[in-house]
């Protein structure tokens, strides 16, 4: 009996690593376990137009292909634990999943904030379609919305919430919002864009407490100010889901550390033959920039990475003769993102936040720009607020 | 031959598919998503690969 791979993460990852087994011709059996009850779907705009409209699955549902028609999807289960000597896999009703190939797709979870009185209703994360649901239930006119955390989704979920008629408070660290990524010129200029739409921003500050009996109804912040919260909402980052990993001898720290063959690397510097990860919780070098393994939560390295691994073990399986040039082949993704927050889109390519300098290009920053980002003389990113035509003919010198 | 369909009530014209199939998509000089609706069956995969990489999954092949 041939034993299927098994990929677990039921996300877009997922999926698209089963289409690639299949683009790249292999026609053996696909298992996917994923934790959520919904068949993949396409997170971005559960924090833009989606949260401003109505919230379905429908919605957001990737639409999917003859070719993985028969893969089996085990939804609704977690795995939790990995035996890598005996390739299987244990979920968390109990089955066991022997695998021939195991991919990896575990992604992040949002980070949550440790309170003294944190036992409080109306705390929300943003990462999943129930997430988003639940959130969208209580964004409604009047309401204080305070969002800790101003990077991309806290700004975004801002952006989103005063469309929707609530005062939105963000406390954020940094002495401006998305100041690690875009740099301060970019970063201050999207903080004035937010506050003419009536955002508050409370800068260099952190929440400390929560105040309420049932229901969090302020925030206490470091300066002991308590500011009025009807909805909070935490976005400080996430957090790779590697637990189920652990005894495995794998190097899992801050994400899975994968070769430029998405395999999974031993602590010992070795690489396990059937074991890949992909997606957010992969951390792999990208030669275009240097030899560092990083994470990178970009919209696009899913998919990049589940074509890279698909490519992999396609070939392992179907014992290709080239299968020593496969694994050999350069992994060199262009990070690729995007952003909208009211009527700005946007656009970057590269790794921003490896920028020593950020320099403006061309336009004006109260209007469309764009900005280069170097390390020293080496050209790492470039961003603009519209301006896409030429924002994209910088990816070339990426490739 | 294939046809192709993109929403352009979803399309915020990233152009993201550009880059996977060229000879369909272009951004115009108003930095507007342009395409040829119908294409050869070669065109196939590069299709479904800007069809991945569509950050609104605007794009779909109709027949």
């Amino acid at each position: 009996m041939t034993h299927p791979v098994v990929i677990v993460g039921a996300s877009m990852g997922g999926l698209r690593t089963a289409e690639s087994l299949r683009r790249f011709g292999y026609t053996g059996p696909i298992t996917v376990i994923g934790q959520e009850i919904h068949a993949p779907y396409n997170r971005p705009p559960l924090s833009k137009e989606v949260l401003a409209k109505e919230v379905t699955h429908e919605a957001v549902a990737f639409e999917q292909r003859p070719a993985t028609a028969d893969v089996n999807w085990v939804l609704g289960t977690k795995a939790v634990s990995l035996d890598s000597e005996h390739n299987t896999v244990t979920d968390s009703e109990g089955q066991v999943h022997q695998y021939s190939a195991l991919v990896i797709a575990t992604g992040l979870r949002p980070r949550r904030v440790n309170f003294p009185n944190g036992e409080l209703a109306n705390r929300f994360a943003l990462r999943t379609l129930d997430d988003a649901i639940a959130l969208r239930s209580q964004l409604s006119e009047g309401k204080n919305v305070v969002i800790i955390g101003g990077g991309f989704i806290g700004c975004e979920v801002a952006a989103t919430a005063t469309k929707l008629g609530c005062n939105v408070t963000v406390i954020h660290n940094a002495a401006h919002p998305m100041l690690r990524p875009l740099g301060t010129e970019l970063a201050s200029q999207m903080q004035l864009r937010h506050e003419a739409m009536g955002v508050r921003f409370l800068l260099k500050r952190e929440a400390k407490d929560l105040v309420g009996e049932s229901h969090v109804t302020g925030v206490v912040l470091d300066d002991g100010t308590v500011i009025d919260c009807d909805v909070l909402i935490e976005a400080v980052g996430s957090l790779p889901n590697v637990e189920w990993l652990s005894n495995n001898n794998i190097d899992r720290n801050d994400g899975v550390l994968v070769d430029s063959a998405m395999r999974v690397m031993k602590k010992d510097g070795t690489a396990f033959k059937n074991i890949f990860a992909i997606g957010d919780v992969a951390r792999f070098a990208n030669p275009i920039f240097d030899l560092v393994p990083r994470k990178v939560e970009h919209w696009n390295i899913p998919t990049e990475t589940a074509k890279r691994a698909g490519s992999v073990i396609a070939s392992m399986l179907n014992g290709a003769e080239d299968y020593p040039a496969i694994l050999d082949e350069d992994f060199k993704p262009v990070p690729s993102f995007w952003s909208d927050q009211y009527d700005i889109h946007l656009l970057a390519f590269g790794l921003l936040s490896l920028a020593d300098k950020v320099t403006l290009v061309a336009g004006d920053v109260a209007g469309d720009c764009f900005f280069e980002y170097h390390r020293g003389d080496q050209l790492v990113g470039v961003c603009g607020i519209g301006m896409r035509s030429v924002v994209q003919s910088y990816r070339a010198k990426f490739v | 031959m294939i046809k192709i369909e993109v929403d352009m009530t979803k399309c915020q014209h990233y152009g993201q598919c550009v880059f996977e199939a060229p000879d369909i998509f272009r951004l115009n000089s108003d930095d507007k998503l342009e395409y040829t609706a119908e294409a050869d069956d070669s065109e196939r995969a590069n299709i479904e690969a800007a069809i991945d990489v569509c950050p609104m999954q605007a794009i779909r092949i109709v027949e």
